[in-house]
């Protein structure tokens, strides 16, 4: 590869959100005949950078260049007249249309009578053996063919139309390992052909197999560019969540104080799992101890803390509380199995938005009592009262509509939620993310202190060091399955569990 | 409701009428009255029948109009409210009207126990019909607006086999006495119709039905993930959507004992929706107002009374009806308020609106 031209530069591009700088001084290169990864954590900046780059979001200041000339692009359609395609996580296409139909969109052939369909047919035929994917009839209905081949038909239609740059955002999110080296095998074929591929994937085994070259972004920062081989996977592990230790807030440590984890657990899973979701995992929580589960974005730790609490079904495993045999298959047997779960995902799944804090907070508790017997007026006041001072919620008004409160005060809301209901096992799913320092030390106080008082919690988050100063024991997950089990100690640092991560990634 | 009462109560009802989405509905209601003031300055006028007691004026036949227009639009509410519809609601009062009709007309005793297990039975079925709504969208999963237009055809359907596809009369004096009589001088189905709004507000304010209902319409998978159950809400919702239809079945059959298969309850889920919207409760769900919806139901009697007072001719009542819809509604949108706020505070301060909440810009960031 001794192309010396990238195909799109982008130099210093910043882009700022009301109260967020979302991309500060970001540099990006694409050269034609290479797979080019972009890594980070959620929020890094990664979707926002594709955004600036199609035109989707304004920069506001830096430039960005296409074979050299300055660009700026009004958004996706007009960077794919330049030559500029992406397919999305979600594939964008027309399930009710056919496979033909979908790869040609907006490049039918025309004949004297309208659209010649034969050809058209035809021309998507030579897209798809483009790709290697001959076999596939053009006049199925999309909807009949798989995720994984549906993915590939969104990247025929944008060799259609002449892409020298493919984007793929995360697209081996929801495939298997066979339709990922399918995958990869089409995107070699293609980086062979000579078209840039800007790569975005949270699995990193897969971004080892398939990138030449990685751009690593950080809280909207650029870390910088590296050649694929020639960087460790614990450095890139160390460049994404960065040395960032002021963040943390000085906190009472759990080290050394293992002691809750013997005797009989209070929650107990063997062979916990569900099918394409996440492989059976055994996880023992004993009263009082918090229980930190580990791993990068999309290792199956967010799917563990559903499925103890029953948001999502599991289909097998032997659950036992307090040592009786039990099944948590929705969440309101979880609730009444006093578990409670915070979700990480506060505004699709956490709150509702134009109910007042008050309805937000007694709406567990009100759930598990059922609809026929309500809190009276002075035991919901008495609820708020409570948790809107413990959690120093502001302002502490209950009758100010959720949605109105910055995102660390709906946390505080929602973590009331579920204290209200007095549960004994707590999912934390990244309850400090997203939100400002002070709201976030206030929550991990919260969360020792409960411990404390004898619950158990189970901790969930993507900074490795918020996970090691808080767990007494830490599950690590990687790729949906449990890789290991670390007792803390004072010899436990991040770094051990991203080496976990590193070796058993390349064993694997 | 209990609500209303619980926020601000420093504010005077004045205010706090003045901020309810349904204030233009008022407002409409107040200037139709006025204009058919100006055709009649007798309109208004109520008078008494010494011997009876009754009451009698053009606004005793509004209340008496409104009453099962009321009915359909207080369910509706609640449907909608969990973001679904209910378009059956004008069959299924076809189909109480045929049960209770035809149950009458056998009989043939006319007694009182036969009208009232005639509305028994009217009720039972209207209920059954709500429950196959409510399962085919809950437990089933298919849309509400399909779920519900099956149900509409299939329940006029069922009309016309109850019926053997006959206009079918009954005579039942206390069955009559329903849509004619009076309480108090005040028409028996106005009455009703009190009492039944009362009941269900009691129902859904009282317990937490409604905290519950607003949750599922506002953020359905965050109300599954505060532990509520929507398939038994749903169930219930439309449950209650079939009765209350089943009662306005009874009430537009009573008062002439007659059903008419092909027209009984004919598009009056247009009506119902309407007095929902005119009401103030968003069609996309969440929050619900069952007064703005009983305003609704006030101000479309009062339309259709006064579209025939000024002899409008009756082929252009579709279009005044919807004219007067039309200016409510914008009147109620964000947007031309925006416009108006804007206008009168002058060019100097170009606020925006309020930003819609759902394009929150600093989400995206994080995807």
């Amino acid at each position: 590869m001794a192309i010396t031209e990238p195909i799109v530069e982008m130099e210093a591009i910043s882009i700022e959100f009301p109260g967020v700088k979302a991309l500060q001084n970001v540099n990006f290169r694409l050269f034609p005949g290479e797979v080019h990864t972009l890594m980070g954590e959620n929020g890094a900046g990664k979707s926002t950078l594709i955004k600036a780059l199609t035109g989707v979001y304004k920069i506001d200041s830096g430039t960005i260049s296409v074979l050299g000339a300055p660009r700026a692009f009004s958004g996706t359609a007009d960077a794919q007249s330049a030559g500029i395609s992406t397919v999305y996580q979600e594939v964008n296409l027309c399930d009710n249309l056919s496979v033909g139909e979908n790869v040609m969109l907006g490049h039918e052939i025309r004949g004297r009578f309208g659209i010649n369909w034969k050809k058209t047919n035809e021309a998507a035929h030579d897209a798809l053996v483009g790709l290697g994917l001959g076999d596939i009839d053009p006049r199925r209905p999309l909807s009949s063919i798989s995720l994984a081949l549906q993915q590939l038909v969104a990247i025929s239609r944008a060799m259609v139309s002449r892409s020298r740059v493919l984007i793929l955002d995360e697209p081996t999110s929801s495939l298997d390992a066979n339709e990922v080296e399918g995958l990869f095998g089409v995107i070699r074929r293609l980086r062979d052909q000579g078209v840039a591929i800007l790569f975005v994937s949270h699995f990193l085994d897969q971004v080892y197999a398939i990138s030449d070259r990685l751009t690593v972004l950080r809280n909207g920062e650029y870390v910088g560019e590296y050649m694929t081989p020639e960087l460790s996977r614990s450095d890139l592990i160390s460049k994404m969540i960065g040395r960032d230790f002021s963040t943390l807030a000085a906190l009472g440590s759990n080290r050394g104080r293992a002691v809750h984890a013997t005797g009989k657990p209070f929650y107990s899973a063997k062979n916990l799992g569900r099918k394409g979701f996440i492989d059976p995992v055994d996880i023992d929580v004993h009263a009082g101890e918090v229980v930190g589960l580990a791993g990068l974005l999309g290792s199956g730790r967010t799917e563990l803390g559903r499925l103890i609490y029953g948001a999502d079904r599991p289909d097998t495993g032997e659950v036992r509380i307090s040592d009786a045999i039990t099944e948590v298959h929705s969440p309101i047997a979880g609730l009444s199995r006093k578990i409670a779960f915070s979700t990480e995902n506060r505004r699709d799944e956490g709150i509702i938005g134009d109910l007042t804090v008050r309805e937000n907070l007694v709406l567990a508790v009100q759930a598990r009592r059922g609809w026929a017997r309500p809190l009276s007026k002075r035991e919901q006041g008495d609820l708020c009262e409570k948790y809107l001072v413990e959690l120093n919620v502001r302002p502490a008004d209950p009758e100010r509509l959720i949605k109105n409160l910055s995102g660390g005060n709906q946390q505080k809301v929602l973590l009331g939620r579920w204290l209200a209901t007095r549960p004994e096992l707590i999912v934390l799913d990244e309850p400090t993310r997203g939100i400002d320092i002070g709201a976030k030390a206030e929550i991990q106080e919260t969360i020792a202190a409960l411990a404390g008082e004898g619950m158990s919690v189970v901790f969930i988050s993507s900074e490795l060091e918020e996970v090691v100063s808080l767990s007494e024991r830490i599950v690590v997950m990687k790729d949906h399955r449990k890789i290991g089990e670390i007792v803390n100690g004072p010899d436990v640092t991040a770094e051990t569990i991203v080496d976990l991560i590193a070796t058993e990634g390349n064993v694997a | 409701m209990s609500r209303d009462s619980s926020r601000a109560s420093s504010e005077s009802i004045v205010t706090r009428v003045i901020h309810r989405p349904y204030v233009w509905a008022i407002v409409a209601l107040l200037l139709l009255l006025v204009i058919n003031l100006g055709k009649d300055p007798a309109y208004l006028g109520i008078s008494v029948n010494a011997a009876t007691g009754n009451l009698s004026g053009n606004v005793i036949d509004i209340l008496r109009a409104s009453a099962p227009i009321m009915m359909i639009a207080v369910g509706m509410t609640l449907v909608i409210a969990t973001r679904g519809i209910d378009l059956s609601v004008g069959s299924v009062m076809a189909v109480s009207g045929a049960v209770s009709m035809e149950f009458m007309s056998t009989a043939g005793g006319g007694t009182v126990g036969e009208a009232l297990s005639a509305a028994a039975l009217a009720l039972a079925i209207s209920a059954a019909l709500g429950a196959v709504n409510g399962v085919l969208v809950s437990v089933v999963g298919l849309q509400p607006f399909i779920t519900t237009l099956i149900t509409m055809l299939a329940g006029r359907g069922l009309a016309k086999v109850i019926t053997a596809g006959q206009n079918t009369s009954a005579s039942n004096e206390s069955f009559r006495w329903i849509a004619n009589g009076t309480v108090f001088g005040f028409p028996v189905v106005f009455v009703i119709a009190g009492i039944v709004v009362a009941i269900v507000a009691v129902l859904v304010r009282r317990t937490a039905l409604g905290l519950m209902i607003e949750s599922i319409g506002i953020n359905p998978r965050a109300a599954r993930m505060a532990g509520i159950r929507p398939v038994g809400i749903l169930i219930a919702v439309y449950v209650v959507g079939g009765v209350l239809a089943g009662i306005a079945g009874i009430f537009s059959t009573a008062s002439v004992m007659t059903v008419e298969v092909a027209k009984t309850g004919m598009a009056a889920e247009m009506d119902a929706i309407l007095a929902v919207v005119i009401g103030g409760t968003s069609l996309a769900g969440g929050k619900f107002s069952l007064t703005g919806s009983v305003i609704g139901a006030l101000l479309i009697a009062t339309l259709d009374k006064t579209i025939v007072f000024l002899s409008i001719p009756s082929s252009a009542t579709p279009a005044f009806k919807a004219a007067v819809i039309v200016i409510i509604c914008l009147l109620q949108s964000q947007r031309i308020r925006a416009l108006f706020a804007r206008r009168r505070s002058g060019p100097s301060s170009l606020t925006p609106p309020p930003r819609s909440p759902a394009q929150p810009r600093k989400e995206s960031v994080s995807a």
